[in-house]
Order: structure tokens, then C-alpha cells, then sequence
């Protein structure tokens, strides 16, 4: 992996569509026809919630293959309210963060070069 | 406190909505294939309450390797970044324990 040179980062954000939640309700509803559609929402939301519960708390979620998500902190700072240009003391804050895993990366960067 | 795997996403299937093990631990793999299938194909997910996974594709650009100090180019490639959503980022902002 090569070194982070400053300023020479150029990246756009690609403009293809996205998959939303209800997508990939029926997506999984589509490829698991033993379980009741409703059980698919069901289950689709209850791991959102249980992944998100851990974060709250402060507990990493590592899933091997895809990524894991854990939290970054924020030391505090001096803001400005924009309006008054006043200096507005803010506190810390914890930030949720994700890194892609292994096979997430290169499945996704394999799909437009083909090797590494 | 260790870390929450798919294991545990699989129990949690089993406790609450009574998915049997097997069925629980088959839907957690295929939501996150899912997901990894559609990010491949080129599309960013949209999870509302939680986070959007989106792709960025980055240039090739000047590199350095560390420990040599050669120059080597670091290729073109697509990466995944989170974003998370507003309703988890306000859940995780007043975690109020060490880092």
C-alpha cells in the first residue's frame, strides 16, 4: 500500500443509483423463499438495530468479509456560530466509523480493474 | 467488551424473532452478500436510520514506498466509504466512555 501524499487525492463520488432498505427487503425476500416476507423486514431491521445498539454503547461490530464499524472521538473544539461569528465552545463527540474488510475491497475494486 | 460478530446478529434472530439457527445464520450472511453484491455491481446502499455505503473512485496517484523511498504509483481504484446516518450519529454522539 502506497504512501499518503497530501492534495493529490481526486475522487468523485459515482453517480449510479442506490439500493435502499425496502431493495434490499425484497432482494433477500426474493432469495429466501421459506421465510415469510414480513420475517425478511423483520429480521433486516432487527440487525440494523442490534449493529446500531452496539455502537451506542460503544461496542465495535466486526463482520469478517464485509467490514467493521467502531467509533472515532472528536476531542472538543471552538466553533463559531455563523450568524454572529461568536466562538461557541463544543464538546467532544464519538463519530461511528466503518472499514471495509478484506473481500469487500477487493470484490468492489476488482469489478473495475480486474486484478491486483 | 468484545466486539459484536455474526454470530451474535444470529442469536439475536433466534431470540427475538424466533428465525431457527440455521435460517438465522444462512439471512446474516446473505445481508451482508447482499450488500457486497450490489457495492461490486457498481451501486451504493441506502440504509435509512443507519448509514449510506457509498463507492468513490480514485485516480491513480504518485506514491512512495516508506521504507525504500521509491517511487511507485498507486493505481486507480473504487473504494466503499460509510456515512453515516443522522439517527446514528446522534445514538453514538453522547457515548460518553473512554475511546
Amino acid at each position: 500500500m502506497g504512501h499518503f501524499v497530501p492534495g493529490n487525492r481526486i475522487a468523485f463520488l459515482s453517480d449510479e443509483s442506490q439500493m435502499t432498505k425496502s431493495e434490499l427487503i425484497e432482494n433477500l425476500a426474493r432469495k429466501s423463499p421459506h421465510l415469510p416476507a414480513r420475517d425478511v423486514e423483520m429480521s433486516v431491521k432487527a440487525l440494523l438495530e442490534r449493529m446500531s445498539h452496539a455502537l451506542a454503547n460503544g461496542q465495535r461490530v466486526e463482520i469478517r468479509g464485509f467490514g467493521s464499524f467502531s467509533l472515532h472521538f472528536r476531542p472538543p473544539r471552538l466553533g463559531r456560530n455563523p450568524k454572529t461569528g461568536e466562538s461557541v465552545a463544543l464538546p467532544g463527540k464519538h463519530v461511528p466509523h466503518f472499514k471495509p474488510g478484506k473481500e469487500l475491497r477487493e470484490r468492489v475494486n476488482d469489478a473495475i480493474s480486474g486484478t491486483e | 467488551m468484545a466486539a459484536v460478530t455474526k454470530a451474535d446478529l444470529a442469536a439475536a434472530l433466534n431470540e427475538e424473532l424466533g428465525l431457527n439457527k440455521r435460517e438465522a445464520k444462512e439471512f446474516v450472511e446473505m445481508f451482508f452478500e447482499e450488500m457486497r453484491q450490489s457495492l461490486e455491481a457498481g451501486e451504493g446502499v441506502k440504509l435509512s436510520g443507519f448509514g449510506n455505503f457509498i463507492l468513490r473512485d480514485k485516480n491513480q496517484r504518485p506514491g512512495r514506498n516508506p521504507k525504500t523511498g521509491e517511487e511507485i504509483p498507486v493505481s486507480a481504484r473504487r473504494v466503499v466509504t460509510f456515512r453515516p446516518g443522522q439517527k446514528l450519529r446522534e445514538r453514538v454522539e453522547s457515548y460518553a466512555g473512554g475511546e
